[in-house]
């Protein structure tokens, strides 16, 4: 089981309802947020091409998070979700140094925060809440493993990209273009 | 023209609009652990090599400087944790594949090490010193005793101690200036100079002065080599590692970088030392400082201009 995320840039249209929606379902404090969207914008009008993209942790499989912690605060669960255990997180910083994405920071209470495919949620059979109030419903959650699964059926038939792969880390966030 | 913009208004602390999470205190911590690596390493590798007679202060007399820095440093680190009551998670568990924990349990056995080390010496440079307890007393002549093995360990841990603070900022390879495994030589080098720049000040034995002159020279030949391969390095990396070294060969870090680190804390002092050697009178504070205040300017400088350095954005 493996799960993964899809995201279709064409029919993202940047309205930030998962960065509020994310916000509410997971407590998160106020002038933080665990996702945002970012606008590429390449060319001049009126040769512009511009991609939207809701980006967030890509809970990767060779995460450099779980590898720099060294409490082990930063885990890998059943399924490919990174995790953090607040009380085992000592707010060393390291994994914020290492995620090359910058999608965790550092909560008011001490400990590192940042998206966990709400976990909570999905283990009760739930989709994420970003995943659920999208408007434009251009978010697919699911198991990668599975192929009748919403993620795996959303990157049959498009192309998609990862975020910086270079980098390593084997993201899990994929975005079809 | 490619132009990518963060268009949902985060502005995460810490971490927008560019990283800047560590402040202070782990250049600090990083100085101090490298200092004390340094101090060590020399005095466990004249005692193995039997020159107690002829090196004293690198032996016994610059050691009482390491558990004064090991307690800073170690204050340093602990008042930049975050969550700081959950400190001791970090003895709970051994990750080998974190950096951080190699430090956090060298640290563990090296500062009571150290302490040790300094305290057999004590009754030496003060030969009135009676210790309050007795098991002191059997402690300190176990230490005696145990010497030479005490010295292996030592030599072992300070060599670790200096290394692993570069290779673990190069272990974030989200931060493409400090994602190169030079990091690591460079920092245990930066370490043992600085060490050997301390032994040098406090040493009055002229014999002495002259070992720890010539071998801060090679010192400072190979970190100014490692210097050079570092940005030879990026250069001839990707993009990403090309746009951190360009922040020091044009950019915001080039004076402090090469003006403070590299002439004032390495060519400097090394001329000084040149000089020294073929005879001038130098006072033996003016190179060493220069090269204590380098070894800091370089690690400020590196922990800084590396949170800039980015994948994204």
């Amino acid at each position: 089981m493996r799960y993964a995320m899809a995201i279709d840039t064409r029919k993202c249209v940047g309205c930030s309802d998962c960065v509020v929606a994310c916000q509410t379902e997971n407590n998160v404090p106020i002038g933080y947020c665990r996702d945002w969207i970012t606008e590429t914008v390449d060319g001049s009008y009126p040769n512009v091409e511009i991609e939207l993209r809701t980006e967030r942790c890509n809970h990767c499989d060779n995460a450099p998070c779980v590898r720099c912690c060294p409490t082990g605060a930063s885990h890998i669960v059943d399924g490919g979700a990174v995790l953090v255990t607040p009380n085992k997180c000592i707010g060393c910083g390291a994994c914020i140094q290492s995620c090359p994405y910058d999608a965790r920071y550092s909560h008011p209470e001490g400990y590192v925060d940042k998206c966990t495919f709400c976990n909570h949620r999905v283990i009760k059979g739930e989709q994420p809440a970003c995943v659920s109030v999208c408007p434009t419903k251009c978010m697919y959650f699911g198991d990668l493993d599975d192929p009748d699964s919403d993620v795996s059926k959303a990157l049959k038939n498009r192309k998609y990209k990862a975020l910086a792969p270079e980098a390593g880390t084997k993201p899990h966030i994929f975005y079809m273009i | 023209m490619k132009e990518e913009l963060i268009i949902s208004g985060r502005m995460n602390p810490g971490i927008d609009p560019f990283l800047h999470i560590w402040h202070w205190h782990i250049p600090v911590y990083l100085f101090l652990g490298g200092l004390a690596a340094g101090i060590l390493f020399f005095a466990a590798l004249y005692t193995i090599m039997g020159r107690e007679k002829e090196m004293p202060t690198a032996v016994k007399w610059a050691t009482f400087v390491v558990p004064v820095a090991l307690v800073f440093g170690l204050m340093a680190l602990f008042f930049d944790l975050k969550h700081q009551m959950f400190f001791w998670q970090l003895y709970t568990t051994v990750r080998i594949e974190s950096p951080m924990s190699w430090g956090a349990w060298v640290l563990m056995f090296i500062t009571p090490l150290s302490m040790l080390w300094a305290a057999s010496y004590i009754k030496e440079a003060i030969p009135s010193w009676e210790w309050k307890f007795k098991i002191l007393d059997q402690i300190m002549t176990l230490v005696d005793k145990y010497r030479k093995t005490l010295a292996w360990a030592m030599l072992a841990l300070a060599i670790i101690l200096g290394i692993y603070t570069g290779i673990l900022l190069s272990a974030f390879n989200a931060r493409p200036l400090w994602n190169t495994s030079l990091l690591g030589p460079l920092f245990l080098v930066s370490g043992m100079s600085t060490g050997a720049a301390t032994i040098l000040w406090m040493s009055k034995d002229h014999y002495e002065r002259r070992i720890m002159s010539m071998i801060d020279l090679v010192l400072i030949v190979v970190e100014i080599f490692f210097i050079i391969h570092l940005f030879m390095g990026f250069l001839a990396s990707t993009a990403v590692q090309i746009e951190a070294a360009d922040l020091f060969l044009g950019g915001q870090f080039t004076v402090s970088f090469w003006v403070f680190v590299v002439i004032l804390g390495l060519v400097f002092p090394a001329i000084l030392e040149i000089l020294e050697l073929s005879g001038r009178k130098i006072p033996a504070a003016i190179p060493a400082l220069l090269i204590l205040f380098g070894g800091l300017a370089l690690r400020f400088i590196m922990v800084e201009a590396g949170q800039l350095t980015r994948y994204f954005y």
